[in-house]
């Protein structure tokens, strides 16, 4: 390979700013939305944990559910000289300024969980999120391999508009057209919650009765509300009816163990290591990719009870 | 016979409802015996509702004052999550329910202090823990789920008494006491002249603050029972889901049910109709079908319905359209 000479001195000179980074502890900017839900709470605590382990000084600011708190962070952390900054956007849009202010100062900036939009896309070095939709394509995969493409099915959404219930439901959806014997004959929305889960369940097996063959819950909350209400009715969840769900917490692994959940694929939200690994490429001048989801597994009968010693959240 | 009852609306909604429902599918009224107990639709709605009807009882008499209380379900987070801490640790039921209840009178407590004694405007004093409180709940369970298991304690919200469920019962229980305190005294007089005129009635030899700091103690109570009943219902503490949005269901409950939002007058009875034709309508969209992103709609629809028809103009205005029939 050819080598100008301006290109050994710009790798040269990476060279020496990867060194100046390993000597001095790495300063990272994370701007976290807030603390909403259990899966954000083990997102945050694998960002610090890792953080810790990796001699990282990390700067973690709580948006509190509020852009302008987040927006508020990114310009403390441009002014502290941070090496990098983390983002966890809470809404798509309006990033534009304080992002085109990190640029200028040369920090880089890499954004997590959700995406945003803007109008240049130099803005941001890269994207790592959760695959809402590889995970609904995961339920319908397993479901079909599983019922040998036959069955009734309900569906629990999750809070409507929102992405993730968005992407669970139409992968899902494209993943079942293949099995014509696979239908949706119902579908409520529980919120995401426990409660709505347990309540819409109720409504549903009045409703339909015994010819419910399958229950896709777009999240385990919602799924172990309903399992409350299939034993109510005096059915066996996962034998009565098969139950399918997304998050894999410890409890829904648990339930997988138990033979109460039959299959809950991953939503993984330890985020750290990826993102670390991230943030030293970009730092190291390599190029990433663009847009990279963590990775997520599925649960079952076969490797739940073996994988519960090892669930973090 | 007295004037038209502000309760005659909501139930004719809540009778609209179920006939619409029936129409729709039969088996909505179908009650059968499974296990020794009722099973079907409305048993449903009468225990999905309970929580509602509880919270709504203590927000009726706050809002009679004149007041309003936000804080109501982050009342229930807190109160969930203290069941669940104690229960974990290993404390007897009686312990774990006087201290749901206590947390739920300390935070009425601290409403009233706010409201009452220091005067500061009813939203913005229950707004201040409906914030925090959240919070604290959060920390009471270090921010995770905690599971509960307790057959006792789940009984509470999901268990049946000869057949009949046990949530329904409680809640019809505390409806009727505080009808027969509230009604045979002159307490609830108290209370409407308050929430009427507050100034007036203190000239009157009303010790004012004292029965408008009452209403928020009894309203906390209410929250944090509805809590235990929250927590037992799923057999967990959620501290950051439970009793989400109670607040305004609990006022929508009120509203409908015929309890001016200007203090003044409240109905017992209306609140409890109202909150079960709220519950009604959260399963009749269930029942129908309707898909969830437009769910809220028809609820919207059917609250506004109700409170027009309750309005003295809007009286006035059909009184006119039927001259013959209002004169009858």
């Amino acid at each position: 390979m050819k080598t100008t000479p301006w290109f050994k001195t710009l790798l040269l000179t990476f060279g020496f700013a990867a060194a100046l980074a390993s000597a001095a502890p790495l300063k990272i900017g994370f701007a976290q939305t807030g603390a909403e839900s259990a899966w954000r709470a083990a997102n945050s605590e694998s960002m610090k944990v890792e953080a810790a382990k990796r001699g990282i000084d990390l700067k973690f600011s709580d948006g509190q559910g509020k852009q302008e708190n987040q927006i508020r962070a990114l310009r403390s952390f441009i002014a502290q000289k941070v090496d990098a900054i983390v983002l966890a956007p809470l809404v798509e849009t309006g990033w534009d300024p304080v992002l085109r202010d990190a640029k200028r100062a040369g920090i880089p900036v890499i954004i997590t969980d959700r995406s945003i939009q803007t109008a240049d896309e130099s803005l941001y070095a890269c994207f790592i999120g959760s695959d809402f939709f590889a995970e609904g394509r995961m339920a319908a995969e397993w479901l079909a391999k599983k019922t040998g493409g036959k069955g009734r099915i309900v569906e629990l959404q999750g809070t409507p508009g929102s992405a993730p219930a968005n992407d669970r439901r139409k992968a899902f959806a494209e993943g079942i057209a293949k099995y014509p014997g696979l239908q949706v004959i119902d579908s409520q929305s529980g919120d995401f919650r426990r409660t709505g889960g347990k309540e819409v369940m109720e409504a549903f097996l009045k409703k339909h009765g015994k010819i419910i063959d399958i229950l896709y819950a777009h999240n385990d909350d919602m799924a172990l509300g309903a399992i409350q209400a299939i034993e109510e009715a005096g059915l066996k969840p996962g034998t009565d009816i098969v139950i399918v769900s997304i998050d894999a917490v410890r409890e829904g692994v648990q339930a997988v163990a138990d033979g109460k959940i039959n299959c809950t694929v991953e939503c993984n939200p330890l985020f750290g290591p990826k993102v670390y690994d991230t943030v030293a490429a970009v730092l190291a001048g390599k190029t990433v990719e663009r847009k990279s989801y963590n990775k997520d597994e599925l649960f079952d009968a076969t490797n739940s009870a073996a994988a519960l010693p090892k669930r973090q959240y | 016979m007295k004037a038209k009852s502000p309760v005659i609306w909501p139930l004719l909604g809540l009778a609209a409802l179920v006939l619409l429902n029936a129409v729709h599918d039969l088996g909505f009224l179908k009650i059968t015996l499974l296990d020794g107990h009722l099973y079907g639709v409305p048993i449903d709605i009468l225990t999905q509702g309970s929580r509602t009807m509880l919270v709504a009882l203590g927000m009726t008499l706050v809002i009679a004052t004149g007041g309003v209380d936000l804080s109501v379900g982050s009342v229930v987070a807190i109160a969930g999550a203290v069941c669940a801490v104690l229960l974990q640790g290993g404390h007897s039921l009686a312990l774990t329910l006087a201290a749901a209840l206590g947390a739920g009178l300390l935070a009425g407590s601290a409403n009233g202090l706010l409201v009452a004694r220091l005067g500061v405007q009813p939203i913005v004093a229950t707004l201040i823990l409906m914030v925090a409180g959240r919070g604290l709940a959060q920390l009471i369970v270090d921010g995770q789920v905690i599971i509960i298991k307790s057959p006792a304690f789940e009984y509470l919200a999901n268990g049946f008494l000869l057949g009949l469920p046990v949530a329904p019962l409680l809640v019809v229980a505390l409806y009727l006491a505080t009808h027969l305190a509230l009604r045979r005294t002159a307490l609830g007089l108290f209370i409407e002249a308050v929430g009427d005129n507050e100034t007036a009635s203190r000239f009157a030899g009303l010790a004012a603050a004292r029965i408008k700091a009452l209403a928020y103690i009894f309203c906390g109570a209410g929250a944090g029972l509805a809590g235990v009943l929250a927590a037992a219902n799923i057999r967990a503490a959620d501290a950051y889901r439970a009793g989400e949005n109670m607040e305004l269901d609990a006022i929508f409950a009120v509203v409908v049910g015929g309890t001016a939002l200007t203090g003044g007058r409240f109905s017992i009875l209306g609140t409890a109709v109202g909150a079960l034709l709220i519950q009604t309508l959260t399963t009749t969209m269930y029942n129908l079908g309707v898909p969830p992103a437009i769910a809220p709609v028809p609820k919207a629809l059917l609250i506004i319905g109700v409170t027009l028809l309750q309005s003295d103009k809007i009286g006035r205005w059909l009184g006119g359209l039927w001259p013959k029939r209002e004169a009858a």
